[in-house]
């Protein structure tokens, strides 16, 4: 069967049906009666029980007798995690957070049946303290652009119906019947589309490298080894809307010559493995993947590789020889993957929100994608914010953006009121940015010259209490033990820095150690082998860039501003004291002396900082400083 | 070929296109600085020594993978290049003893040479930690000590791509990224056949060769003992190179004056056992051909080769001829028909061989080589250990005079001596086969068609009407894939040798360093040269042949030589 965009569209048609509730407008006035019930299936809200309230909600359902008006949908990520579980209820977009298994029966009660909201699931905003009756109220959701979360959170993933209903597929029918391979390429360089996973290559030009190679086999990779602290989109995105990523793929591998590829998928992702898997097959089935796909002569099979969990094997080589069995160490480039990549043949690698732009492009066109964005950096980029945040989540926000926003309008700002002190961007390539940089608009280049690098997009938002110090030595941490091995510099140079950086947190530091860390980050970056150390001492640079007075007061003062560095914090009794004696009593090397009803002081020559006299006062008398 | 033109620190370089940096610069004579490259070797670009500031790239590239392009311009120099390649030494040493002074590679080490010339003057970090690990000297033949391993990826890489054991990995990550055997068990307990590649390699101390020097002194310095040495073919134009002589050089009568001086009280040459090795082993094919025995028959002399077998093809052992190795025959001669000759106690003998070989010492422990009612040799050492010994006794190696062997066992044909390289032990077999098939004295005795350091040789050689399909290889990549061949069926060879070191015996495990196959072919040549100039070329000429079998063996295969000079395999579980 050859297929044609009109027998695409007919599929659409009959399948739009179920979906219907979701892509109307509504009218409010009218008591509907049918409705959707979309409930969060992403991994956070999975696991703070989403599973148990859809039980809940259909035992609740089929006691009234009402399992075939309300439909029940499990969807992917909405994105707002901070506020999980949540739930959607179509017609009217109703939105609902911290949703319980308990809470069914109201929902169904009073919503379902007799058409009142139930205000206290409500979203409340932080700041007025209104109720969001609707998703597009929710200031979280207010600024952001969704085109690679467009789906997620909006269809059942599990189901290749409702994404074809959404218009899922005409982009690979498209370029399958109507384009050839280098118009693809061509569209996709024009839109400007740049790599998602770090670096901000061009998609399009990376594409005609591997086209342009000579050979009777080419593959195609996706990158979906997500391992920066703190960054999920890529999670997100396979589990909210798994087809997209595979038409990405798909489209990809026409357009380089591609018959074959991998998705590279970490094994910490069980449910993002479990989608791709029953998306694959159905795509399969319906002819999307496979042999001759539709009587084109062209055959497209993609399967599923899982990590072991080594985070250098997001590095493209690395993961191509974790690939092909071997253990996961990067090797020098070139030869590109382009020329020589999986089993020694040309191939493209991509990362998932990259695959999940290119359905977007080829449908709607380069010109469109470019009206997001910014020139140089066009389209929309997805954030993972978590730290010292209100809202964490994921956000979509067109590029450009300044943090601030992202920060504060998207991200609700800092925790309890706090001040804010860096965001960290792009995981342990990346920097620690200072308030004073929080009006950068956010492109791949901009950031660069700040010493930060877009990364996969993960945000770190650090307040007044995060020592930048201390932040420096978890990323040197992290960098060291996931370092291959392989080479000199990293292996060696960054575990000097980890010790270097210990040293001062716990006092030891002396003034010619800020010197040695920068000519060792400076070796470090210039003679490692791969990326990830050649970016591995970025925390390290940009922390004492910008907050070298808080390295120096470490260093000189043997103080700690932020408070976090135990080995240099001191506990003082204040004036509150009311002599109990707690302290005294619990103090592990009796270092607390006074008498009964009096102020009690602390030896601070003896003291060990273990904080248990701090957290133990019932009169909150002892301070840290 | 294509060629491209480069440019080198300002010196315009051809090289044919898919040439390194490294390869082109050293090409036109510009030196840079490496660790873990060796040119035996697939680079892996990993220990960053020989970066260099390349057009086009954004850090420094690692010369030894990054190729050639047009137009390049490169520089080895600069300042940041000199920083960093100091911070990697610094970093390396930070993380290594510092008792060079009494390192066994005191004075070898290429970690020690690169500190020296890169000029490293500062310890930065010394006050770092520094990896802690447990010694391994589980086996006879090598001792591994990690602590002095710089993760070159040297043995992984000749483990693994060379031989094919894959008896090495890297394993962990970060500072606790460490090179690994299976599970990090001892070398015994692994599928280890103790080649002793991987010690010829090693930059640093990290794995070495057993020392038994300290055994050989003692046996010397006790009044008694008679102690007794044999020397193999291949180590009279390696020894050289130990005692600061060109490669190639030819230094058998030094080596014999060299060591009497030491006080061994007998001085034999194993190249008489070769040409017994080849009486016998001759013999046995001529049988199996002729009686319908098992073919293709497989050489045994070489312990890692035999190791290998009884590791990974124990169904195919009854290829394996079952003529001891020359060391192994030798060992049974000198505590039988030596002892009984002249009359000594063989209880008092201590026998040692000098060998290119680290499986060797291995070898001589199996307790199936204990026919003269003894363990047949004692104490093995390695042309490196010799080389040590005669630098301690202070032997001025160049001026000493030569002097012959020993006599009887003291004498061997130019075929005993081509045992040293591969293809040696056919090309010998083949002449004395070749005269007993055609019942003639044939002058045309040089298959040349069998030398060479080609992994895998083959030929057909006419006989009479007898045509022989021969193969030759060398190295145990080469090896498993003529046994996979043997095993499937389709290796229709009537007779192979198998080496198990790259180039046979003259790239032993236990030879100087350092090494490439460059020395090598030198190595190989010279033996080559031995034989060319030697009275007799054929092992079945030898007089002392002749004598041995008329006065104790009576004839190849006899009773006795089944007694004496056969031995048995069995598979090794590990």
């Amino acid at each position: 069967m050859m297929i044609t965009a009109e027998k695409l569209k007919e599929m659409q048609d009959v399948y739009k049906t179920a979906v219907s509730l979701r892509l109307e407008k509504n009218d409010r006035n009218e008591q509907p009666t049918v409705f959707d019930v979309l409930i969060c299936g992403g991994t956070g809200c999975k696991s703070s029980g989403s599973k148990e309230i859809q039980r809940q909600l259909e035992y609740e359902l089929a006691a009234r007798g009402m399992l075939d008006k309300v439909h029940v949908v499990q969807t992917g990520c909405h994105g707002f995690c901070e506020n999980g579980p949540l739930m959607i209820i179509y017609p009217g977009q109703f939105f609902y957070c911290r949703v319980k298994p308990d809470d069914a029966g109201e929902i169904v009660e009073s919503h379902l049946c007799n058409g009142r909201p139930v205000e206290r699931l409500l979203y409340y905003d932080p700041v007025d303290g209104k109720p969001a009756l609707t998703a597009a109220d929710v200031s979280f959701y207010k600024k952001q652009k969704r085109i690679v979360l467009e789906h997620c959170g909006r269809i059942d993933p599990e189901k290749i119906e409702e994404y074809i209903a959404v218009g899922g597929y005409a982009a690979l029918v498209k370029a399958l019947t109507e384009m050839t391979q280098d118009k693809v390429i061509e569209e996709v360089i024009d839109s400007g589309l740049r790599g998602r996973g770090g670096a901000g290559f061009p998609t399009g030009k990376k594409w005609s490298f591997a086209k342009n190679a000579e050979s009777d086999k080419k593959y195609i990779i996706c990158n979906a080894d997500e391992g920066d602290p703190g960054a999920f989109m890529d999670r997100s995105v396979l589990e909210g809307d798994p087809h997209r990523v595979l038409e990405g793929m798909a489209i990809a591998a026409y357009a380089i010559g591609a018959d074959e590829g991998y998705i590279y998928v970490r094994a910490e992702y069980p449910l993002a493995v479990q989608r791709l898997k029953i998306a694959i097959q159905q795509a399969e089935e319906r002819g999307f993947l496979g042999k001759n796909i539709f009587g084109s002569g062209k055959d497209i099979m993609l399967h599923i590789k899982e990590g072991a969990g080594a985070f250098v094997c997001g590095e493209e080589t690395a993961l191509i020889a974790s690939i092909e069995g071997r253990r996961g160490m990067p090797r020098p480039r070139p030869p590109f993957p382009a020329n020589e990549g999986l089993w020694g043949k040309p191939t493209n690698n991509n990362n998932v929100e990259t695959y999940a732009n290119v359905a977007q492009i080829i449908n709607k066109g380069a010109a469109w994608y470019r009206h997001f964005g910014t020139a140089e950096s066009p389209g929309t980029k997805v954030f993972a914010l978590t730290g010292k945040i209100n809202h964490t989540g994921l956000a979509e926000v067109p590029m450009g953006i300044t943090m601030r926003e992202i920060i504060y309008d998207i991200g609700g700002g800092i925790l309890d009121g706090k001040k804010f002190k860096a965001v960290q961007i792009g995981g342990p390539s990346g920097a620690c940015l200072p308030e004073e940089l929080l009006d950068l608009p956010v492109t791949y280049d901009s950031l660069t010259e700040v010493g930060a690098m877009m990364g996969s997009g993960g945000l770190v938002v650090m307040d007044e209490t995060t020592c930048m110090v201390d932040v420096a030595k978890f990323f040197i941490n992290f960098t060291q033990s996931e370092s291959c091995g392989q080479c000199t510099p990293c292996r060696e140079g960054t575990k000097r820095m980890l010790e270097i950086l210990t040293r001062i947190t716990e006092g030891g530091g002396s003034e010619s150690d800020l010197e040695l860390l920068e000519i060792l980050a400076r070796n470090i970056k210039q003679a490692s082998l791969c990326g990830l150390g050649q970016t591995a001492p970025n925390p390290v640079l940009s922390t004492i860039k910008y907050f070298r007075d808080e390295y120096e007061a470490h260093i000189k003062e043997k103080h700690c501003p932020a408070g976090a560095c135990e080995s240099l914090a001191s506990y003082i009794i204040t004036d509150a004291c009311k002599g109990c004696g707690l302290c005294a009593r619990n103090c592990p090397v009796h270092v607390i002396t006074g008498k009964v009803k009096e102020k009690h002081c602390i030896d601070q020559e003896r003291c060990i900082k273990c904080g248990t006299c701090y957290t133990n006062c019932p009169f909150d008398a002892i301070i840290k400083e | 070929m294509k060629t491209v033109s480069l440019t080198i620190n300002g010196i315009v370089v051809k090289a044919p296109q898919g040439f390194s940096i490294l390869e082109a610069a050293r090409s036109a004579g510009i030196y840079i600085p490496t660790l873990c490259y060796h040119p035996d070797l697939v680079p892996e670009g990993a220990c960053r020594m020989c970066i260099v500031e390349g057009s086009g790239a954004k850090t420094l590239v690692a010369s030894c993978m990054y190729p050639v392009e047009e137009g390049m311009i490169v520089k080895t120099n600069t300042a940041k290049v000199r920083e960093a390649r100091r911070m990697v030494i610094e970093l390396l040493l930070a993380n290594h003893p510092k008792n060079c002074l009494t390192c066994r590679k005191n004075g070898d080490c290429e970690l020690q040479t690169m500190a020296a010339d890169m000029g490293v003057r500062t310890h930065r970090f010394d006050w770092g930690e520094r990896k802690i690990h447990t010694f391994d000297a589980s086996n006879p033949c090598l001792v591994r000590d990690q602590e002095k391993c710089i993760l070159c990826g040297r043995c992984i890489r000749v483990c693994r791509d060379i031989q094919q054991m894959n008896v090495y990995s890297f394993a962990n990550r970060g500072f606790n990224s460490i090179v690994s055997t299976a599970f990090e068990q001892d070398l015994s307990k692994v599928a280890c056949t103790y080649c002793g590649q991987c010690a010829s390699l090693c930059p640093t101390g990290a794995i070495v060769e057993k020392d038994d020097t300290e055994r050989v002194w003692e046996a010397i310095n006790d009044p008694g003992k008679v102690v007794v040495v044999q020397v193999a073919p291949s180590v009279r134009v390696a020894l050289g190179e130990e005692m600061g002589m060109e490669a190639g050089s030819i230094v058998t009568g030094k080596m014999v004056a060299a060591l009497r001086n030491l006080g061994f009280d007998k001085v034999f040459d194993t190249n008489f056992s070769a040409d017994l090795t080849i009486m016998e082993e001759g013999y046995e094919f001529l049988d199996r051909l002729t009686k319908g025995g098992v073919l293709p028959m497989i050489t045994s002399c070489s312990p890692g080769w035999v190791n290998m077998c009884e590791l990974k093809y124990p169904d195919l052992l009854n290829h394996l001829s079952t003529a001891k190795s020359p060391q192994g025959m030798f060992g049974t001669v000198i505590k039988t028909y030596f002892a009984h000759q002249a009359e000594i106690d063989p209880a008092h003998i201590v026998s040692v061989s000098v060998m290119p070989c680290t499986a060797k010492k291995a070898e001589c422990v199996r307790p199936q080589l204990r026919d003269s009612g003894y363990q047949d040799v004692d104490i093995v050492i390695t042309t490196r250990e010799l080389g040590r010994m005669l630098r301690e006794a202070g032997i001025d190696f160049r001026s000493i005079r030569s002097v012959d062997f020993d006599s009887p066992l003291g004498y061997g044909t130019g075929a005993g001596a081509i045992f040293g390289s591969s293809g040696g032990v056919m090309e010998a077999a083949l002449r004395t086969v070749a005269d007993i098939v055609t019942g003639q004295d044939l002058w045309d005795i040089e298959y040349t068609e069998v030398r060479g350091l080609d992994r895998t040789k083959e030929a057909q050689i006419q006989m009479g009407d007898k045509e022989i399909r021969i193969a030759v290889c060398n190295s145990l990549g080469a090896a498993q894939k003529m046994m996979d061949r043997v095993r499937n069926g389709t290796a229709s060879y009537h007779f192979i040798e198998i080496m198990a070191c790259p180039g046979g015996c003259i790239g032993g495990g236990g030879q100087p360093v350092p090494t490439n196959m460059d020395i090598k072919k030198k190595r190989a040549e010279a033996l080559y040269k031995i034989d060319e100039y030697s009275q007799f070329r054929k092992s079945h000429e030898n007089p002392d042949i002749k004598t041995i079998y008329k006065e104790w063996l009576e004839q190849p295969l006899s009773k006795k030589s089944h007694q004496y000079l056969h031995t048995t395999y069995g598979r090794q579980k590990r």
